[in-house]
């Protein structure tokens, strides 16, 4: 594990988190190919969103970045610092998986459980990503007597409880209403600071938001293309001119890819 | 709330049965009334209390008993596969065969006292368990399985922390349905062959045609059957805490709802 020098809150490790790699990756499933032969960087320290229609193979891609897909796939998958993906990376889903008969600190604490490394310090560490995410006042109360909101903030933080230098984000927000989802975007884009995130989403803005870097995922089998990112530092402002039009020109490329690519036969679930 | 149902139901069940006997005229060696039910059980009521004692044992040791067999089994069929490939065709076979007709044999083999009636009770109840509680253990969430996978979870530890707990619920209904069929096995476990038990002594006044005390030990092993399903409800209720509305003798949805609710409103903190 990366032993960054303990701040309070928040996997602060700017100079130690790695770059991954994909090489000629390609993914299959028995009689259907997912995409062939990709290429890109997820560049050390940098939030890199995909984006792309739904069944394109984005959440295939965190899966076999993360380690927990291993079959049917080509191609080589580094990371800079020259390990394996396990015990790399952190994932966060588009459901919150908080465990119902956990608390909300029990939630925050469940790898460190599970790894059998809870301690009290463990605990105590928690508690301040619980403090810095606002929600103190819920430690001890259970998934279920919180909004949706609050409990995807639950899942955030358990994420970063990780302290993994890589984040792999499946569509982490789309289940929120659009207000909350902005307010979650700052909050992540905050508490990730220094680690490396690839963030698949479906959302143009939150990837135009929080993308140091932005690839969209198209066709059958799918290929990635770079899209120009709006200036600035992420989190950009929603009412940004450059998002505006640039929101205008992702939307219109996703729509016309989907047209071509996706039309009729829409919809397998990755 | 609840009491008061349950009074309401019991009383108008007497009244019913009385109606009738009133109505019918039926002999009291058919079916007698429930005053002289009561009467037959008020004069043996320390046999009465000393056979009921019997029979709890029985089920409450077949209930542990079974209970214990069936969680373990159901969890080593979930730990380990080539044990599950040999452990369920057994189970399946073994409920092939109808438990009653096991019964003589129990008795031939572990004799008159409450070691075959234990066995009988043990044999229904193993089967709900286990069929439950490996149900539940097999469908956790599969995303929650790839979390675990993804923190580097040790195995065990993803058994106790998250397959487990997960399948609290599903064990809960298994538990349910084996404490309402426990007292079957005991009491055909006392019919085939024995000296103790409600229904030894129920047999033993039927054939001296004693039926009202026959009613009586009948009435008391219900009391004792009912008593003994709402207390494990209660137990599972508390077990499974984070489920609202599990169980039947659930307390409505508003008073539940409002333990929980204070806390959350204590901060404005909507996003």
């Amino acid at each position: 594990m990366i032993n960054s020098t303990e701040t309070n809150s928040g996997p602060a490790k700017c100079q130690s988190a790695p770059s991954v790699f994909l090489e000629n990756v390609s993914f299959s499933y028995p009689g259907k190919e997912i995409f062939r032969s990709l290429n890109f960087t997820v560049k050390s320290g940098q939030w890199t969103c995909l984006i792309g229609p739904s069944g394109c193979g984005k959440s295939t891609l965190l899966r076999l970045i993360s380690g927990t897909l291993r079959e049917g796939f080509s191609g080589e998958i580094r990371f800079s610092d020259g390990n394996s993906h396990n015990g790399l990376t952190s994932w966060m889903a588009q459901k919150d998986l908080l465990l119902p008969w956990l608390t909300v600190l029990d939630n925050v604490c469940l790898g460190a459980r599970l790894r059998g490394e809870i301690s009290s310090e463990k605990r105590k560490k928690a508690i301040s990503l619980i403090q810095d995410a606002g929600l103190v006042a819920y430690l001890n109360s259970l998934p279920s007597e919180l909004s949706g909101g609050m409990r995807q903030r639950v899942a955030l933080m358990r994420t970063l409880m990780e302290d993994r230098s890589v984040i792999l984000m499946d569509e982490p927000f789309s289940a929120l209403d659009a207000l909350t989802r902005l307010k979650l975007q700052d909050l992540a884009a905050d508490m990730v600071k220094g680690a490396t995130v690839l963030m698949v989403t479906h959302d143009p803005l939150e990837a135009l938001r929080l993308g140091h870097s932005i690839y969209v995922m198209t066709g059958r089998p799918a290929q990635l293309s770079k899209v120009l990112v709006p200036p600035g530092l992420p989190p950009r402002k929603p009412g940004d001119t450059a998002i505006v039009s640039l929101q205008a020109e992702l939307i219109d490329r996703l729509s016309r890819t989907s047209h071509e690519e996706f039309g009729i036969e829409e919809g397998g679930k990755t | 709330m609840n009491l008061v149902r349950l009074i309401c139901i019991s009383v108008g069940l007497v009244l019913i049965w009385q109606a009738i006997v009133l109505l019918t005229g039926v002999p009291p060696y058919i079916l007698p009334g429930p005053l002289s039910v009561a009467k037959a059980a008020l004069t043996h009521s320390g046999s009465l209390f000393d056979h009921a004692m019997t029979t709890l044992f029985e089920i409450i040791a077949g209930l542990l008993l079974g209970t214990l067999l069936g969680a373990s089994s159901a969890l080593s069929m979930i730990a380990s596969l080539s044990l599950k490939r040999w452990l369920l065709p057994v189970l399946v076979i073994s409920q092939a065969i109808p438990v009653f007709a096991l019964a003589p044999l129990l008795v031939l083999w572990l004799g008159y006292g409450i070691g075959s009636k234990i066995a009988m009770a043990v044999l229904i109840i193993f089967f709900p368990v286990t069929a439950a509680f490996y149900d539940g253990l097999r469908s956790t969430e599969p995303e929650w399985l790839e979390l675990a996978q993804v923190m580097n979870a040790k195995p065990l530890a993803v058994i106790r922390h998250i397959r487990v707990p997960a399948a609290l619920p599903a064990f809960a209904s298994g538990l349910r349905v084996a404490t309402a069929v426990a007292p079957i096995g005991a009491i055909v476990g006392e019919w085939v062959g024995s000296s103790k038990g409600l229904g030894f002594y129920m047999l033993h006044a039927n054939a001296r045609m004693q039926i009202d005390i026959m009613f009586a030990a009948l009435a008391v092993l219900a009391i004792v059957a009912l008593t003994l399903y709402f207390l494990v409800d209660r137990a599972m209720i508390k077990i499974v805490y984070w489920q609202k509305d599990n169980g039947l003798a659930t307390p409505p949805a508003g008073r539940r709802g409002g333990q929980v609710r204070p806390k959350g409103t204590r901060e404005r903190n909507e996003f």
